[in-house]
């Protein structure tokens, strides 16, 4: 659904769900996750519905993963850095 | 624990924090400029070091550079500045709760600005909490701070300046715009033109608009003006988006769809630091009622920039400048002639910049149906998943206010605190009630306006000044 207008010149490798992801410096997470493909990051509280970044700028909070441990992190206001292990908050529906 | 105090905290990195905290240290002010960005510039000029250091500017267009040449002269002055850091609480007294990487921390300030600047005004239309479903300009953040573009085919639909300047600079990056849906209703335009003989004055900045719209026609953007009612279909992403025009309904396939209806200020902390709040009719969105130097309602607490209304980035740079100004005469730092002869050329240029705001307010006005949506299935809170339909029923039952209609509901009781849902339901409740929005009101909002993990809060309990107003439930 994105890409990169070029590459980056250094990068990082950041860890989604396990699976390394090449990301650049100064990313947000948000952002590096996009990148890369991935346009599923959570499921909603209520009806477990798919959620994904909305605003990118810290006021939706749809963007919530589990950053190095620490859940429901703001995905678009953690910048990323080297070894960064990264959790989506994905439950399937039960119904 | 911290003892640091400041005379002034500057809240925000965006055009106003930075003339604001470059001026105040040029006063001679201990100024300390907290920011949320891991650099300096705001929304508006996001990463505008990074992309004048790479040549990456022209994607962008020339009126960026203004950002450049604000973070150099903030860079070069006095001011303390301390980026990544989460603030999760203001207090009239001054004090500031915040985290950073080095953890949490209360810090002590004479006087507080707030240069929050301004959100997209949430658009909520059936399917637009789908994955696929972003604001305009959530992706034109993500290409100036990441240069990470859509590869798949946008809609972009709504109304307002950044519509056509986020069309073009997708089209020039190369990416599709498969269609731009204007929602600027047809009415507007009548009561649009009779503000027009200001706006002229504003030349450049009328100019500047014209050009996006022509650009959009140059670039082959299939553009639909006179559109209404969105909705977004999906099973569980967005997949397609249909809408109304010329009396019929329409629908394009899309992956991604972009909504904007123009941008509001973020209130989020001077709500939270309770200062006094009016609904603005002309700009339909809530905002801090200030005098002429940015001042509250509460003594210590200033606002300025589009935090305050929307006046826009070029705007933001002389109010931060007469609230820094303002911030030393009460402090007693330059007297009050001083301080009104130094705000007199801050004011002239303050005019100039505002001479085209009221026709784009009249002109990209939003639509009823956007302020206050009437199918019953929309979802307006996000967070709890709560629709106009449980709204009504709320309102029905007495929850004519958006702090009662909270607890029959839960709407706004989730991570973004109404962030996302506030101005709606009050646009709503207001509507099922036959109440005016201001006399509906808003959320209270509670502190700590972004979440603090616990073991960041435990290093702040056990100091006593540090610790949060009693009573408030973290």
């Amino acid at each position: 659904m994105f890409r990169r207008l070029r590459m980056p010149d250094g990068g990082v490798t950041i860890h989604v769900d396990g699976r390394p992801i090449a990301a650049a410096i100064g990313d947000s997470v948000a952002a590096a996750l996009l990148a890369a493909g991935i346009t599923e990051f959570r499921t909603s509280a209520v009806s477990h519905s798919l959620r994904a970044p909305h605003c990118m700028i810290g006021n939706c909070f749809e963007c919530l993963a589990e950053i190095d441990g620490l859940p429901d992190r703001q995905a678009c206001l953690v910048t990323v850095a080297d070894g960064m292990q990264v959790r989506r908050q994905i439950e399937r529906k039960t119904a | 624990m911290s003892n640091e105090r400041h005379d002034l905290a500057v809240i925000g990195g965006g055009p106003a924090g930075m003339a604001a905290a470059t001026t105040a240290a040029r006063l001679g002010l201990d100024t300390i400029l907290l920011d949320e960005q891991p650099a300096p510039g705001g929304q508006i000029y996001r990463n505008i070091e990074q992309l004048t250091r790479d040549g990456d500017l022209d994607l962008l267009g020339e009126e960026y550079r203004r950002g450049a040449d604000l973070a150099r002269e903030f860079r070069a002055s006095k001011a303390a500045y301390r980026p990544n850091s989460t603030i999760w609480q203001t207090s009239p007294d001054g004090r500031i709760g915040l985290t950073g990487p080095d953890g949490a921390r209360m810090i002590h300030a004479a006087r507080i600005l707030l240069a929050t600047g301004a959100m997209e005004r949430p658009v909520a239309v059936p399917g637009w909490t789908m994955p696929g479903v972003m604001g305009v300009g959530a992706v034109q953040a993500l290409m100036k701070a990441s240069g990470v573009v859509p590869d798949t085919p946008v809609v972009i639909a709504g109304s307002g300046p950044l519509v056509y300047l986020v069309a073009t600079q997708l089209a020039r990056a190369g990416c599709t715009v498969a269609a731009l849906l204007v929602t600027t209703p047809g009415s507007r335009i009548a009561g649009a033109l009779k503000e027009l003989p200001r706006a002229l004055l504003a030349g450049r900045d009328l100019l500047k608009g014209l050009a996006w719209m022509n650009e959009v026609r140059r670039l082959g953007i299939p553009t639909t003006n006179g559109t209404s009612h969105l909705r977004i279909e999906g099973e569980d992403r967005a997949e397609a988006v249909s809408y109304g025009a010329d009396g019929a309904r329409k629908r394009i396939v899309a992956e991604l769809v972009l909504l904007h209806e123009g941008v509001i200020p973020n209130v989020q902390l001077s709500l939270s630091t309770r200062c006094r709040h009016v609904w603005d009719e002309t700009q339909a969105c809530w905002r801090p009622e200030t005098d002429e130097w940015g001042a509250t309602s509460e003594e210590r607490i200033a606002v300025a920039g589009d935090g305050a209304g929307i006046l826009g980035a070029q705007a933001a740079e002389p109010l931060g400048r007469i609230a820094a100004l303002d911030a030393a005469f009460r402090l007693g730092r330059i007297s009050q002639v001083e301080r009104d002869l130094q705000a007199k050329p801050e004011r002239a240029e303050l005019a100039r910049h505002g001479r085209i705001r009221p026709l784009l307010d009249r002109l990209f006005h939003p639509a009823p149906e956007s302020l206050a949506p009437t199918d019953p299935d929309t979802i307006v809170c996000r967070c709890e998943e709560v629709t106009v339909g449980a709204l009504r029923e709320a309102v029905r039952l007495g929850g004519e206010d958006p702090n009662r209609a909270k607890v029959f509901t839960r709407c706004g009781m989730g991570p973004c605190q109404g962030r996302m849902c506030g101005p709606t339901v009050s646009a709503v409740i207001a509507r099922e009630s036959g109440h005016s929005i201001q006399e509906v009101g808003t959320y209270r909002i509670r502190i700590p306006v972004r979440p603090i993990p616990l073991t960041a809060l435990a290093d702040l309990v056990g100091d006593e000044e540090g610790l949060p107003p009693g009573g408030s439930t973290l």
